[in-house]
């Protein structure tokens, strides 16, 4: 921080240190360094609770000091969302990692925020179980960021994003409230669905302790159905051919990248006896051209995109952009326009029409290039989200336009976070 | 209602769009659980947004509560008028507005029936999924308000799964736009808190919906077993074997006697009957129904039947989904009950049930939702009988008790409403029910929409949650806080 900061806040600071260290014991304690910068902002201190309860405590020691909080999982997505006014404290969710109940014959599992989706995947697994979704970074990635950050992949198209998958939730609120909502089965509807409120909202309304989901059974066998496209208006026409059809593909996927014709991946989960019809269908629609099998690597493609933005930091950008389906083609052209030869793009669209764009060159253009494309989107009923931007990039909200729900989104703020506490202005609208 | 606000509200929809007189307020003074019943001031008959806008607007600034109805088809009593509010009826909104197959989105008003839906895409071979038993009658305002499931949401999801986007008037009047036809808009899922909010938050003027392509194939087995034990040993079979059925229903011996009566099913007489309903390609379904056989005869199945054509299909169907009403087959009056548990603790539940029901010397009987252990245990009783009705409404409540033991909940599908509001505090804490309310002072912070709903006590929206202090009539041990 260039001008320091305020003796007023050096003290709140050391007051809540000395309150954190006797709730969660010193070695849990720490002082911040470059490696907890979110969005170019540098904390002062790192609070790592054991329990949930220590972890409301933690927050609500902050929230009257005035202190703000920045929630953190496996920190793999912390650079999502706009940089915060304020960072005073870390408060993770790295030692709040246990399976609480895992009750397999009823296909649900309860785990605390901070288990990883790798362990996650690897316990279910043993089971022939799984959490239905493909999340980017799985093995740093823990179940709270996920939820938090709504990231969900291609699977999505059968089984639906983190929204469909949650069905319960247990919520810290800056005021110490430790609140559970949903429940452990399936099918129920008592109560307001806060899961799906704390889903996908950054930790700006509390912080998720623990999460409830609904699991699918591991498929018996899987193929994956790879075919070149023509052209994208091949590709647009032929993805709308397949999610017209009666396939129950489990996944469906379009892969851009600038001067190269576009490529289709079919992903079916079925039994022996279900997969070779499905394929010889899929065949037919997609004939005349030739089809391979090209096994499950493909489906990285969209993680590959978000992880070469995170590693090529300076002069690249991603964005998540989300379209209704039949409007892929225009989105391309859209963007190929925008772009205009002066920066190289790929993307990975799913049939969802949620997706994301990888964008390399001179960060300069990406500003316009990113604001244009939005505009576009916006105007159509779509949405992009800045997931990734070089520090030399000109500003650019994170989010974009949330429409007329804002001032109600404020009011939700309002009611469970008043003075800000959490992710100070990295949500939409300055939230 | 001051004769003021009644002109300014009759302005607003026209003289055939308000119902003051007495004898035509009675039709609207409950919902399908009809043990409630309250006159409101009087009925609006709105026929487009601007209208619920300008309703809303007066209630707002006159304070007065408002309830929205859709067909009044709920089973919670969500749509029960208050007394001292006006009831916003939304069945003139009624249009569809927008069919998008590329996309497999539709755009319809709240009036709209659920299965008019299906109607209008099924051409295409297109449906909506959520089918709530009433889906002939039920409109889809109704079914956002209550997150509607029914009996194929075990695979294909419940209504919140398929609103993408909601058109909604807010309780002081403001329009606002939540989701879309796209995924993931920007900021919080409201949409998604909307759905089952039973009326509390606002009144939602247009639904943006996701339809899905018919399935290649589907088929239909019906299994008759000796008791409701082998039925679910086969249920939990079936699960751990990893599939995924469309639906998975159970009748025990009570329900198939009254669906027989009623419809003439051609049920096996048996203890209890499984419907399993498989679909997908060809191939798969075919494979996997020879294993659903195989698994119902390993437990014990003296029966099975698989209905192929879609005749056969409809006729199974017929008796389920007529199961409540045909218990006026074999008893004068019954109470249904909505409890979840998980799938495994069915037959500890279910053996619960058998013995209060015995004590009480009340019948129960069980029809569900066994795929995602969503009871309706229906409790028979003859009001006329002295000491019937209370027995019938202390044993309801106590098989609550026992879905939340057993680690499940109050209400699947039916909404909690005016009903359950006092299990509300059994299933939940008291900051957890806060922390709910919280969101509803966003919405609603003179709690105008659909008030004294959902929860057991409100909230003022101006306070700040405190410590929680015994009323001197608590300490005093003459009342007592559910």
């Amino acid at each position: 921080m260039d001008a320091g900061i305020s003796s007023q806040s050096t003290h709140a600071i050391a007051v809540f240190e000395n309150s954190a260290r006797a709730i969660v014991g010193g070695q849990y304690v720490r002082a911040a360094n470059a490696g907890d910068i979110v969005g170019g902002v540098q904390p002062q201190i790192v609070v790592e609770p054991g329990t949930e309860q220590e972890l409301a405590q933690i927050l609500k020691l902050a929230n009257d000091g005035d202190l703000a909080v920045i929630p953190r999982g496996g920190g793999s997505k912390a650079a999502w969302g706009n940089p915060p006014q304020r960072a005073e404290v870390v408060l993770s969710t790295a030692r709040l990692n246990a399976f609480v109940e895992y009750a397999w014959s009823d296909l649900t599992v309860t785990v605390e925020a901070g288990c990883t989706v790798k362990q996650l995947r690897e316990t279910l697994a043993q089971v022939g179980q799984r959490l239905a979704l493909d999340p980017l970074w799985p093995s740093r990635a823990t179940v709270g960021g996920v939820l938090s950050s709504n990231d969900s992949g291609s699977l999505r198209l059968r089984f639906g994003s983190l929204r469909d998958l949650i069905i319960g939730v247990t919520l810290a609120l800056p005021d110490g409230t430790l609140a559970k909502s949903g429940g452990k089965v399936v099918k129920n509807v008592a109560g307001y669905d806060l899961p799906k409120l704390a889903t996908g909202a950054l930790g700006t309304l509390g912080i998720i302790t623990r999460a409830t989901f609904r699991l699918h059974p591991m498929p018996q066998e899987t193929c994956t159905v790879s075919c070149l496209m023509r052209d994208v208006g091949e590709a647009q026409r032929l993805l709308l051919a397949v999610q017209s059809s009666k396939l129950a593909h489990s996944a469906l996927q379009i892969r851009f990248v600038t001067s190269m014709p576009p490529q289709m991946d079919v992903l079916f989960e079925a039994t022996q006896a279900g997969l070779a019809a499905q394929v010889e269908q899929l065949k037919a629609i997609l004939a005349p051209s030739a089809v391979i099998e090209p096994g499950p690597a493909v489906w990285n493609a969209r993680q590959e995109l978000h992880s070469a933005a995170r590693d090529n930091a300076s002069n690249s950008a991603l964005a998540k952009i989300s379209i209704l389906p039949a409007q892929i083609a225009e989105t391309y052209e859209t963007l190929l326009a925008i772009t205009a030869n002066r920066v190289h793009f790929q993307a990975v669209v799913q049939a969802t029409g949620v997706g994301c764009v990888y964008l390399e060159g001179a960060p300069t253009e990406f500003g316009h290039a990113l604001q244009s494309l939005r505009a576009k989107l916006e105007a159509a009923g779509g949405s992009l989200m800045v997931a990734h931007r070089p520090t030399n990039m000109a500003a650019l909200d994170a989010w974009g336009d949330p429409g007329d729900a804002l001032p109600l989104m404020r009011a939700v703020k309002q009611q469970f976070d008043p003075k800000s506490t959490l992710n100070p202005g990295r949500f939409v609208g300055g939230i | 209602m001051d004769a003021r606000i009644v002109e300014e509200l009759r302005a607003i929809v026209g003289p055939d769009g308000l119902i003051t007189s007495a004898e035509e307020l009675r039709t609207y003074d409950s919902d399908a659980l009809t043990n409630f019943r309250v006159m409101p001031l009087g009925v609006l008959l709105p026929e487009s947004t601007q209208q619920v806008q300008a309703i809303v607007r007066v209630c707002h600034r006159e304070r007065i509560p408002f309830v929205a109805r859709g067909s009044g088809t709920g089973l919670s009593g969500g749509a029960l008028p208050v007394e001292t509010g006006v009831v916003i009826c939304l069945t003139r909104m009624n249009r569809i507005l927008e069919i998008d197959l590329p996309n497999a989105r539709v755009v319809a008003e709240p009036g709209v029936i659920n299965l008019d839906i299906t109607g209008r895409v099924m051409a295409e071979e297109y449906f909506y999924a959520p089918d709530p038993s009433s889906q002939s009658v039920c409109s889809i305002g109704g079914n956002v308000a209550e997150n509607s499931g029914g009996a194929h949401c075990l695979k294909y999801g419940f209504t919140t799964t398929h609103v993408l986007g909601l058109e909604i008037v807010l309780p002081d009047g403001t329009l606002v736009h939540l989701g879309g036809k796209a995924l993931d808009a920007a900021g919080y899922d409201l949409a998604g808190v909307f759905v089952g909010s039973e009326g509390t938050l606002g009144i939602a003027t247009k639904v943006i919906l996701r339809i899905v392509k018919r399935p290649e194939c589907v088929q239909t087995l019906l299994a008759a077993f000796p008791s409701t034990n082998e039925a679910g040993a086969a249920v939990s079979d079936i699960i751990a074997a990893g599939m995924l059925p469309a639906a998975i229903e159970m009748m025990d011996r009570l329900s198939i006697q009254a669906a027989e009566a009623a419809v003439h099913a051609n049920y096996p007489d048996c203890g209890a009957l499984l419907l399993v309903e498989l679909d997908g390609p060809v191939a798969e379904v075919q494979y996997l129904m020879t294993q659903v056989n195989k698994i119902c005869r390993n437990n014990g199945a003296w029966e099975v039947r698989v209905a192929q054509s879609d005749v056969e299909r409809a006729l199974v169907w017929k008796g389920r989904k007529a199961a409540f009403a045909a218990m006026g087959r074999i008893s004068p009056n019954y109470i249904v009950q909505d409890g979840v548990i998980p799938r495994t603790a069915l037959p500890q539940v279910m053996s619960q049930i058998e013995q209060l029901s015995k004590e009480a010397g009340v019948r129960v009987a069980n029809v569900f939702h066994a795929g995602d252990g969503n009871l309706h245990p229906l409790v028979l009783y003859d009001r006329r009988i002295d000491g019937q009705e209370a027995a019938a409404e202390a044993l309801s409540y106590k098989i609550l008790e026992i879905c939340i033991a057993a680690g499940g909940s109050i209400t699947g599908e039916h909404g909690v409403g005016e009903d359950k509001k006092m299990a509300m505090s059994k299933m939940f804490s008291e900051p957890d029910l806060e922390t709910m309310q919280r969101v509803r002072c966003a919405f609603d912070p003179l709690q105008l929409s659909n008030p004294t709903k959902l929860f057991p006590r409100p909230r003022l929206c101006g306070e700040q949650p405190g410590k929680y202090v015994v009323h001197p009539l608590e300490a005093a041990g003459i009342a007592e806080r559910f």
